[in-house]
């Protein structure tokens, strides 16, 4: 799953460094357009469309304008196939992009986006996939146990999982811009590669903390739950998580709580 | 009878939020714990909503969604569990039954909306191709073409969804509440077994390879356990 993240192009800088290109217009259009990236995803080119999408702004830079053939030709190299995860695509977005307006050969930057492909699907995947959106979801549900009304618990869930999403998509844009073919230094970075595991250590506390509270408030939804009634929930909910973790990939424990739940109303329900 | 168009503001939630799986913003307003609560207050108990949504983000722990893979749509179907729920525990029938059946239709649409992903999916990639030549050149116009075609298509799944469950499970819902036979305090261990049980599969399996995992989910179940005690 790990991919080694190593600077894909070393043999010559790019053109341009430091800041970045766009003008502030731009880069919050292109921003925006981030967030449909995926709006047409699919099994043939997947994201691909999406990243011509969001560097689009950007191209009616080059020269010639949207008219010249400088922009048909580097909106059609950025809008065949892609893969990455999407809030991590912003880093796509932003050196390819750049590397765009600096006029690089248009095999160097064919390459670079296909090297690109791997880290940002397997990075995102962990940090966001694995961690955050984890993490996040159980202190939304650590929050329900404790009481917290319905309008608490939404805001404490969304801004705190939308303080490192909107963030991250934001710095991806950023450092994708202002270091274009040189990004993939930016993708080693300590936060980014350790991450995962930081807030993996976190999630497993909380996961501890947030999973009995929250059945807790929701088998006292139907009635008072009693301390040994509980004690007894919970007991057989890990016997039957241990169990589910031994099961095949394929046997989802949703798909078997369909089943389960589906006997159950069945028994209750018809006399 | 079922009156449609009482059921449209829960349909077009269902579309707006199905967006959110993967077409549009990506906020995770899709989630269980938000979209069934935001139903649930729609219909008039956001406690109702938020309930049944805790339960299905417990299910919903273990369904991530990585990439290509297949994985049940959570949006749309929180709101159809949202509403439901919150409907039934209205209709002034001893609602024991209530959170069970939402939580069961909820899981059966989240299957469906799942497959209406895939053939989305399917749909995008069969106007991508056919659009190919005029993307090859370069076409402005047909970039974003392809990105608004394929959110209003994803809306519209949303809304279709969520307005066939509701429509479907409003009779046979009301009909197993009110022939409702289990005690209550067994409906509500049941549904809390089950949840439980899903969720502590999927936090292993996202967690176990961290370091001293094992510790620290013990430490912070007995966190967890002494928080219970005193509340």
């Amino acid at each position: 799953m790990t991919q080694q993240l190593t600077p894909v192009f070393t043999d010559s800088p790019p053109k341009a460094s430091g800041g970045s290109p766009f003008s502030r217009g731009t880069w919050i259009s292109m921003y925006l357009r981030l967030l449909a990236i995926q709006a047409s995803w699919n099994y043939e080119i997947l994201l691909g469309n999406g990243v011509g999408f969001c560097v689009e702004p950007a191209l009616r830079a080059l020269p010639g304008g949207t008219e010249g053939e400088a922009y048909h030709a580097a909106l059609a190299r950025q809008s065949h196939y892609f893969n990455a995860h999407p809030y991590l695509a912003a880093v796509a977005v932003g050196a390819l992009a750049r590397a765009e307006l600096d006029g690089e050969p248009p095999p160097r930057i064919e390459r670079f986006r296909t090297a690109l492909c791997g880290p940002l699907g397997s990075l995102g995947d962990r940090l966001v996939w694995a961690a955050w959106l984890p993490a996040c979801s159980l202190i939304g549900l650590a929050s329900f146990g404790l009481g917290a009304s319905p309008m608490l618990t939404l805001i404490i869930f969304l801004v705190l999982y939308n303080a490192g999403h909107l963030s991250l998509r934001a710095w991806g844009l950023h450092v994708g811009a202002t270091r274009g073919l040189k990004v993939a230094t930016a993708l080693g970075a300590p936060w980014l590669r350790r991450g995962p595991e930081w807030i993996g250590r976190v999630g497993a506390l909380l996961s501890g903390v947030a999973i009995p509270l929250a059945l807790y408030r929701v088998a006292g939804s139907t009635s008072t739950v009693m301390p040994l009634t509980f004690i007894l929930v919970l007991l057989l909910a890990v016997a039957g998580g241990a169990a589910l973790a031994r099961l095949p990939a394929r046997l989802e424990g949703w798909r078997l709580a369909i089943v389960g739940l589906g006997i159950y109303v069945l028994a209750m329900a018809v006399r | 009878m079922i009156d449609i168009l009482a059921l449209l503001p829960f349909a077009l939630l269902g579309g707006l939020l199905g967006l959110d799986v993967v077409s549009f913003p990506q906020a995770m307003i899709s989630r269980p714990i938000v979209a069934g609560t935001i139903a649930g207050a729609l219909a008039g108990d956001p406690l109702a909503g938020l309930t049944i949504g805790a339960l299905l983000e417990l299910v919903a722990l273990g369904t991530l969604p990585f990439g290509a893979s297949r994985y049940p749509e959570w949006g749309s179907a929180s709101v159809a569990g949202g509403a439901l729920h919150a409907m039934l525990r209205e209709t002034g029938e001893p609602a024991d039954g209530a959170l069970v059946v939402a939580t069961l239709v909820a899981l059966i649409a989240a299957w469906a909306g799942g497959v209406s992903m895939v053939w989305l999916r399917r749909l995008n990639a069969r106007w991508a191709r056919q659009l190919l030549p005029k993307l090859q050149a370069g076409s402005a116009s047909t970039v974003v073409r392809l990105q608004l075609s394929g959110l209003t298509a994803d809306f519209l799944r949303g809304t279709v969804l969520t307005l066939i469950v509701m429509t479907l499970a409003i009779a046979p819902a009301v009909l197993a509440v009110e022939s409702w036979t289990s005690q209550p305090r067994m409906s509500g261990a049941v549904v809390a077994v089950l949840g439980g049980s899903v969720a502590a599969a999927a936090v292993w399996k996202v967690f176990h390879a961290v370091p001293r995992a094992n510790w620290l989910f013990v430490s912070g179940l007995a966190l967890g356990l002494v928080i219970v005690w005193l509340s």
